[in-house]
């Protein structure tokens, strides 16, 4: 876990930098491939995805915040496990946040609620980034991860959910003759449709890496 | 519950597999199964760390039940896997040197396994009781053993096919991983019956 | 975590900022534990209650029991050994308007759970509602949707054999279109798994909840 891919500090990034990040050019899901236990188990419906990637985005800022906030009184002894205390802390929070919000929705996430505590990401960020750099800094970043991660949960939920019932957001899209492919949200769906997204994503780097065109690398989003 | 152990040995190595069914367990299945010679200590340690978070979980959870403390049941459940995990690299260090030199560098990736949290986390949901608990938890185990050795074996096999570049790395595992998760459905149904 | 690192800083420091985390930390957590406790109940009583109303129609309340060897009495902290939990459901009035409760078997891929009503009065099971599963969708997951597997539950037979200790005919799940009698379920073809866990689901507690809850009927007439 805790791949830190970037080298923070090579030169003071700005702050749109730091929110843009996470969304695109380190995008947890289809970049770092981090934190897939719950990408693929709760992406069967785009309501579960979203609202999964939501939870994790809110525990990211939290935990983020509080290990910047302390980063110059934690020894470097017991730093791993003040990180894993807070984001505990924060991931209870929101076990009874979903909880009081809709029974329904807690029961459709399941365990993997709490599991949000060993997604590598939270644990990265804060050893990578949040414990390094000042609060705003480090909440402007988590709160970019946090986006690219709920909208990389979204882009699996959505993807499953239209192929295998037809439906987004709950709403029927094709008509009662549409034939659910019904694979998609089994396991083996979860697996196919992440598969297929990175297909595509390193499609689109070979496109643009072959021709070689100039700059434009980041231009958009 | 009423599950009996064989049933929920059954169910949770094949049809119910922590990696291929439950997606437990992901970062190290898709990190360490490049060749099978690191695959098997890794699954082995796994297993027995499972063990161990198991059996602390069962009597944390039956601890904090008692005191109703029922919403630090998280924080106490990772805290306890964590230094479980450190208890046992220290024993292993001080008494078998050579388990410790092939197990040590997958000990300390453990911590953040999901499965292994999972596994306390499951088996509190579930209510199961002491033996069904630990039977969870080495079913579990060789699960992911089991996946984890299958996906090495094919990956050893790939590396040597002759494989477009947009395919490679990540994608190519995903893909690999959704045909064995195909595979592991078709032991759905095992041990329902009567 | 690694404690094998060189010049440590004083074990005091360390305490100090561990305590100062858990502190907050607990702080934190009391407070949200707090603030969502009554949201919590409220959304656990309004989902208990939309799941009994379902297979109890009618059904204005819901109050739950144990029923134990020591006879019937509401759910406490601690039931005793072996009690068996459920839920009596009372109309407007405040009568009796059935009992519900809560079946499990193993299914295809897990655990099958389902809520099931039992009509004292009739002696039978009069409905079901789908708990909890993760049965195949389109195959097994038709238990809560398919018709005429739903109407095996409108009076399934339910009565207790003389001695009052178990039913009187088990609850059996019948291959697609064999059913007879009324004590047998019709599965649904090609998904025979399914429809046999929630028949076993249902038998099992059935069996052990029926016995020691009918001969203390009475005390639960009138429950408002």
């Amino acid at each position: 876990m805790a791949t830190a891919p970037l080298i923070p500090g090579q030169k003071p990034r700005s702050n749109l930098e730091e929110l843009l990040e996470g969304v695109w050019k380190q995008n947890p899901v289809f970049v770092m491939v981090l934190g897939m236990c719950p990408t693929l188990a709760v992406s069967v419906s785009a309501m579960n995805a979203m609202s999964m990637g939501l939870a994790t985005a809110f525990v990211l800022v939290g935990s983020s915040l509080l290990v910047s906030l302390m980063r110059n009184l934690v020894p470097k002894e017991v730093r791993i496990a003040t990180y894993i205390l807070i984001i505990a802390t924060f991931v209870t929070v929101v076990d009874y946040a979903i909880q009081a919000i809709s029974l329904a929705l807690y029961d459709a996430l399941g365990a993997f609620i709490q599991l949000i505590v060993v997604n590598c990401i939270i644990l990265g960020r804060a050893e990578a980034h949040a414990s390094k750099n000042r609060p705003v800094k480090a909440v402007l970043n988590a709160i970019g991860m946090g986006a690219g991660f709920t909208i990389g949960l979204f882009a699996l939920g959505a993807v499953r959910e239209i192929l295998g019932a037809g439906k987004l957001f709950g709403v029927s899209l094709f008509g009662p003759d549409f034939q659910p492919w019904v694979v998609m949200v089994l396991p083996p769906g979860g697996f196919f449709v992440l598969g297929a997204w990175l297909l595509l994503f390193n499609w689109l780097d070979s496109r643009k890496a072959a021709p070689a065109k100039p700059t434009e690398s980041h231009a958009h989003v | 519950m009423s599950e009996s152990v064989s049933q929920i040995f059954i169910g949770t190595l094949l049809a119910n597999n922590f990696v291929l069914a439950m997606f437990l367990g992901l970062c190290p299945f898709l990190g360490v199964s490049a060749r099978l010679n690191t695959a098997l200590p890794m699954g082995a340690a796994t297993t027995f760390v499972m063990l161990v978070a198991s059996l602390c979980a069962f009597g944390l959870n039956w601890l904090v039940t008692a005191l109703h403390l029922e919403f630090l049941r998280l924080i106490a459940y990772i805290v306890i896997i964590a230094a479980a995990v450190q208890l046992v690299e220290m024993v292993l260090k001080k008494t078998s040197p050579v388990l410790f030199r092939a197990l040590g560098i997958y000990l300390a990736l453990i911590t953040t396994n999901c499965a292994v949290l999972g596994v306390a986390l499951f088996q509190t949901a579930r209510e199961y009781r002491f033996i069904q608990s630990l039977t969870f938890a080495l079913a579990g185990g060789l699960g992911f053993t089991l996946a984890l050795l299958l996906m090495a074996g094919l990956r050893e096999r790939l590396s040597l096919a002759n494989i477009p570049n947009v395919v490679q790395g990540t994608a190519l595992s995903l893909l690999l991983a959704g045909l064995l998760s195909l595979a592991f459905m078709g032991f759905a149904g095992l041990g329902a019956g009567e | 975590m690694n404690v094998l690192t060189q010049p440590t800083p004083s074990s005091a420091a360390m305490i100090r900022t561990l305590g100062l985390v858990a502190t907050v930390c607990g702080i934190l957590i009391v407070s949200a534990y707090q603030s969502t406790r009554e949201a919590v109940a409220a959304n656990k009583r309004i989902a208990l209650e939309r799941a009994v109303f379902k297979v109890i129609p009618g059904a204005a309340s819901v109050k739950e029991f144990v029923a134990g060897t020591a006879g019937v009495q509401p759910a406490g902290a601690t039931p005793p050994l072996g009690a068996v939990k459920f839920y009596a459901a009372y109309d407007q009035a405040g009568a009796l308007k059935g009992i519900a409760a809560e079946g499990a078997a193993k299914g295809y891929a897990d655990t099958v759970r389902v809520l099931y009503a039992y009509d004292p009065e009739k002696q039978a099971i009069t409905g079901i509602g789908v708990v909890s599963m993760r049965e195949t969708p389109g195959i097994g997951d038709k238990i809560h949707s398919d018709p005429a597997f739903l109407k095996n539950f409108v009076a399934l037979d339910a009565q207790l054999a003389a001695d009052l200790k178990s039913l009187a005919h088990a609850i059996k799940v019948m291959k697609h279109g064999a059913k007879q009698n009324p004590w047998e379920i019709d599965a649904i073809a090609g998904a025979t798994v399914t429809s046999k866990a929630v028949g076993k689901g249902i038998n099992d507690s059935a069996q052990k909840l029926l016995p020691l809850l009918v001969p203390h009927l009475d005390t639960l007439q009138g429950g408002k």
